[in-house]
């Protein structure tokens, strides 16, 4: 990472696919902003590709995406993926519902961090901090 | 059952249909019930929402519950299905059958109701953006079964206002989709009478966040806006009025969701006659689908969910629903089990049959409480109404498209939704097994899993009978539809009709209006 050490994490929300369920985003954004980070809300029916953009367009430190409708195994990886094969050292978040039986497979496809139904304002704006300070070491 | 001429309490004392005085239920404004004896004459309908996977699966399902006791039939969508797209469309991958049934042509259809009688059977299909081609289609399927339109009986959600509100399972802008929604209206009106063609929804507004006051401005705002929609295209308003039904959410907050239905029911009544000008009772009274809040299940502690759903779905009945789904327990975490919709189910068997709260009509009313919170509930929605007429210059219809245009109706969402979340966060406000009493119960639960052939196997079926159809008759009837989609004194349904039957998929059927009506995107907001 080449930012000043003190600048506020910088982080891309969006939803990828169909799926239209954004209060749970909508929440975090606002959690996320008040916890002092930067957020870039892309919302809705966004392509991995479009995820890619901005994250390269706004210098972003990571990426937190919502899901709500069992796509997670096929959407999230190939964001990871994506994120890698443009250069980009970027931890990316799921949000949502992610059965415990697929975590692991989220987490080998290089998902940092997964945050379930019922997490807390701090547990979310830590599980970010912790993942793009992982990506600093 | 309906043998019982007396009720008695499970302890031996006789009650009375309903106590109080007037209005009494059944009379105007219908406060206390749309009819006068209400559970006693007739139980609510038990409609469970069911869906996933390919349309064979569900059909098994679908027959599961007719035969375990449901009355009706109600049809979850996968979300490509949801937004207007066919399986093979590249915005489908890892969403086919996933959260609903994949429905992409005629032929999937008749598979889903393969073997059930649509001469006996209500169903009720979850659609909005695309609620036009899906209701041909069932009237094709019907018809190809020897079931004559008319004799259809059903429920179309076909509220896209809410869409752009809170659900966001929009395809076209608005001012078309409030169209098409107009020609659902008309077409149903004349060929199928007994056709409910808007569901006017409450549920998804709440479920994104709203309060109660105003899952129920919004919701009623948006019938009003559909009345002003249809009385615009030349209906009279009783001749459609009478087959609008709403569905609300049923929350935890007992009283307060008892207090909402009821001022549904009188702000319905009192607006239809007075501003609209019904006459036809039929048409000033509220009738209703409850579905109990999915949002407050959690995913910590499933079981306890059992309760949360049994304590929503009796305050659905004391409130007066005439249809009710109770969600399962395990739906925080995935699409129910077989065995967890049972439970379901026979919560809403419980109240109806060991409670005794079917025996009395309307049994909180008079209650100081439930009364005043009643009237708060009504107090609430009417500020609501007014700043929308002020945004749409006395127009509610106009007053909603602003709202919708500016990011009114979001903005006020999101902030509750916040609101909410805060109180959580700070335990001003506990939930159960999340934020208070986490000890337990945290043992892995058995959920459903979809098949990961589904796709496949759906993409083949798509492959074939895109191969067998006739393509120069697919190509006649969807040149047919752009072509009254820009003339919009021309009613889409038939042209519709048409297209299902010659086998043109959903999303080229979608792709043919949008090359007329463009396509909505929201402005990203937080």
């Amino acid at each position: 990472m080449n930012k000043k050490e003190d600048a506020p994490i910088r982080i891309v929300l969006a939803k990828l696919g169909l799926d239209g369920h954004d209060r749970g985003l909508k929440v975090v954004a606002r959690m996320l902003r008040d916890a002092g980070m930067e957020v870039v809300y892309l919302g809705l029916r966004q392509t991995t590709e479009m995820v890619v953009t901005a994250v390269e367009q706004e210098d972003a430190d990571a990426v937190g995406i919502s899901m709500h409708n069992a796509g997670h195994l096929t959407l999230a990886p190939r964001i990871v993926k994506a994120l890698e094969d443009a250069g980009l050292d970027v931890p990316v978040v799921v949000g949502g519902i992610v059965p415990e039986s697929d975590l692991e497979a989220m987490s080998e496809a290089g998902v940092a961090g997964v945050l379930g139904p019922g997490s807390s304002a701090e547990d979310v704006a830590t599980c970010v901090r912790e993942a793009v300070a992982a990506r600093g070491e | 059952m309906d043998e019982k001429k007396e009720f008695r309490t499970m302890s031996g004392v006789p009650v009375a249909p309903v106590y109080g005085d007037g209005p009494l239920p059944g009379e105007f404004p219908y406060t206390r019930g749309i009819h006068s004896g209400m559970y006693r004459d007739r139980l609510w309908t038990m409609r469970m929402f069911a869906g996933f996977g390919t349309a064979e699966d569900t059909n098994v399902r679908f027959k599961d519950l007719l035969r375990a006791g449901g009355t009706g039939l109600s049809t979850a969508f996968d979300m490509p299905t949801l937004m207007g797209r066919d399986s093979d469309d590249e915005w489908s991958i890892g969403e086919v059958g996933r959260a609903g049934v994949a429905i992409d042509t005629l032929d999937d259809m008749i598979d889903l109701f393969a073997d059930i009688d649509l001469g006996q059977v209500s169903t009720s299909m979850t659609i909005n953006g695309p609620a036009a081609i899906l209701l041909a289609m069932y009237v094709a399927v019907a018809e190809q079964g020897g079931v004559e339109r008319s004799k259809l009986n059903g429920t179309l959600q076909n509220d896209i206002l809410k869409e752009y509100q809170a659900q966001k399972e929009y395809i076209f802008p608005p001012r078309p989709s409030v169209r098409l929604v107009s020609d659902v209206v008309s077409f149903t009106t004349h060929e199928m009478p007994r056709w409910n063609p808007i569901s006017i929804s409450g549920y998804h507004i709440r479920e994104a966040g709203s309060t109660a006051a105003q899952e129920l401005a919004f919701t009623l705002a948006n019938g009003f806006a559909y009345v002003e929609a249809a009385q615009a295209a030349g209906l009279n308003v009783d001749d459609f009025a009478p087959r609008l039904s709403f569905f609300f959410n049923s929350h935890s907050d007992f009283f307060e969701e008892i207090g909402k239905f009821r001022a549904a029911r009188r702000i319905w009544a009192r607006w239809l006659r007075d501003r609209y000008g019904a006459q036809d009772e039929r048409s000033h009274k509220l009738r209703f689908h409850t579905q109990t809040a999915g949002v407050s299940l959690t995913a910590q502690q499933p079981e306890i969910n059992i309760a949360r759903v049994a304590i929503q779905a009796l305050a659905g009945v004391i409130g007066g629903t005439q249809s009710l789904h109770t969600d399962s327990y395990d739906e925080a975490l995935a699409l129910p089990t077989e065995d967890a919709a049972r439970i379901a189910l026979r919560t809403q068997q419980i109240v109806a049959h060991e409670t005794g709260a079917t025996s009395v009509a309307d049994p909180l009313g008079g209650s100081d409480y439930v009364e005043w919170m009643t009237d708060e509930m009504e107090r609430q929605a009417e500020e609501i109404f007014d700043h929308l007429e002020e945004l749409g210059d006395g127009s509610i219809l106009e007053g909603v498209y602003v709202g919708i245009e500016n990011g009114w109706f979001v903005g006020e969402i999101a902030d509750a939704a916040y609101r909410f979340e805060r109180e959580v966060n700070s335990g001003e406000r506990l939930i159960v097994g999340v934020n208070s009493f986490t000890e337990g119960g945290d043992e892995e639960i058995d959920l459903l899993s979809i098949d990961p052939g589904t796709e496949e196997t759906q993409l083949k079926r798509l492959t074939e009978i895109k191969q067998s159809r006739d393509s120069d008759l697919v190509e006649k009837a969807l040149n047919r539809l752009s072509v009254e989609a820009a003339d919009p004194e021309i009613n889409l349904m038939p042209a519709i009709i048409e297209a299902v039957k010659v086998r043109a998929t959903e999303g080229e059927i979608v792709q043919a209006l949008e090359s007329v009506f463009g396509t909505y995107v929201e402005k990203a907001f937080v």
